[in-house]
């Protein structure tokens, strides 16, 4: 693989995180059990396919075959999406909702942070503008699984379970591939270890506020990255993809 | 003969259409306007990422110019550097409180802020720093909701960023 190559690959994987993440997230609107956190959640879905929009538009930049940030959102299928595993599990209730917010914003806050001193430019100004908003959404879920978590015998029973279910996806966000390992050495991507550290240190410190305990699990799902999906992410293109699938000359 | 100034003069009629009162330039959203070769280049920057008025805007800066007679420009929009409240204009802040909407406190205060820690937000209406947050995120990504404990109302607070 070439350094071109992994680049695309690398702006793929970050703009697939957002935007099957935003997807997720909107689907919650209309249904957030109170108004305020409706909306909270689709401002963050909001912030996310605004990402998106940015990381795809780059990625069909460096490609150079012409490709739109529509192209790769509405036209791909899922073996070409490059999300992390984690991103495309179902909203669940909304504590498994919060719990999977809460564990990929941490790592999406400490990834941007590093990607804003990305020797790319274009990469390093991305991540720059991500990151403040980033910022907001990995406040959001913290405080809520310390809400819920040290909350009543029914949240913290259900904050516990999805954090016992989600636990396996994280591993795969800390997986440096060929990909990354090019990036990092070209000084355009980030060290994955180095952000597995902080990352534990966050969760560790937030959960055992909530009262919540850590998952020993060592084994971790993978594959998302390159390509290998749940059974969800069928569903989701399904729902996401349509409209301009089904009415591909349509216009706004 | 067409001048920058004259540029910014019409794209004073541009504004803000979830905040009306807001101008492209109260905003620190119009960053620059230059000629290349014969094209003014009108260059924006985004303030959220996600933000659905951006594209709005876009099209009424092009209404704006066209209106005028101008024809020979393009709309450039850059992300870098970042867009920040610390770019909202004084005179933006005033009208904001105007208009009923809490501006954003400044940067030196903007941690403070972020970490949940700004009490000393003020009711746009009866003025007490007796309010307390809602919700982080309110109407669109970048107000949150407050309400006054004092007169009760309930009120949108620009965010820092």
């Amino acid at each position: 693989m070439n350094k071109q190559e992994a680049l695309l690959e690398y702006c793929l994987r970050l703009g697939d995180n957002s935007l099957i993440m935003g997807h997720r997230m909107s689907e919650w609107c209309g249904h957030g059990p109170i108004l305020e956190q409706d909306i909270a959640l689709i401002n963050i879905a909001l912030d996310h396919i605004g990402q998106a929009r940015n990381w795809l538009t780059l990625a069909g930049e460096i490609e150079g075959k012409g490709r739109t940030e529509d192209d790769f959102a509405y036209k791909r299928d899922a073996h070409q999406f490059r999300n992390l595993l984690i991103t495309e599990q179902p909203n669940g209730n909304w504590g498994d909702t919060i719990m999977r917010s809460f564990l990929f914003d941490t790592f999406n806050f400490y990834l941007h942070q590093v990607l804003q001193h990305s020797k790319h430019e274009r990469i390093a100004a991305i991540a720059e503008k991500s990151l403040k908003e980033i910022q907001y959404h990995q406040k959001y879920s913290s405080e809520w699984v310390i809400r819920l978590g040290d909350g009543t015998e029914v949240s913290h029973q259900k904050m516990q379970n999805a954090l016992d279910d989600l636990w396996m996806f994280t591993g795969e966000m800390f997986e440096a591939d060929e990909v990354d390992q090019i990036m990092l050495a070209e000084g355009i991507g980030a060290d994955l270890h180095q952000i597995k550290d902080v990352w534990t240190d966050h969760i560790r410190e937030v959960l055992e506020e909530a009262t919540l305990k850590m998952p020993e699990l060592n084994w971790f799902q993978k594959g998302g990255k390159q390509g290998r999906h749940t059974e969800y992410m069928g569903y989701i293109l399904a729902e996401m993809q349509f409209l301009p699938r089904a009415y591909p000359d349509a216009v706004w | 003969m067409i001048t920058a100034d004259q540029i910014r003069e019409w794209l004073s009629e541009v504004t803000d259409p979830e905040i009306p009162v807001l101008t492209l330039e109260d905003l620190g959203v119009l960053r620059n306007i230059r000629q290349e070769n014969g094209t003014w280049i009108v260059t924006i920057t985004p303030t959220y990422s996600g933000c659905p008025a951006m594209k709005t805007m876009e099209d009424d800066i092009h209404r704006a110019l066209t209106s005028h007679g101008l024809s020979n420009f393009s709309v450039e929009t850059i992300l870098s550097p970042s867009w920040t409240t610390d770019w909202m204009t004084e005179d933006g802040r005033k009208k904001l409180l105007e208009y009923g909407i809490a501006p954003p406190v400044k940067a030196t205060a903007s941690k403070k802020v972020l970490m949940g820690l700004a009490d000393n937000i003020s009711c746009p209406r009866c003025k007490s720093t007796n309010t307390h947050m809602l919700s982080q995120f309110g109407s669109t990504a970048c107000k949150a909701l407050y309400v006054c404990d004092d007169c009760k109302e309930p009120f949108d607070y620009f965010k820092c960023l």
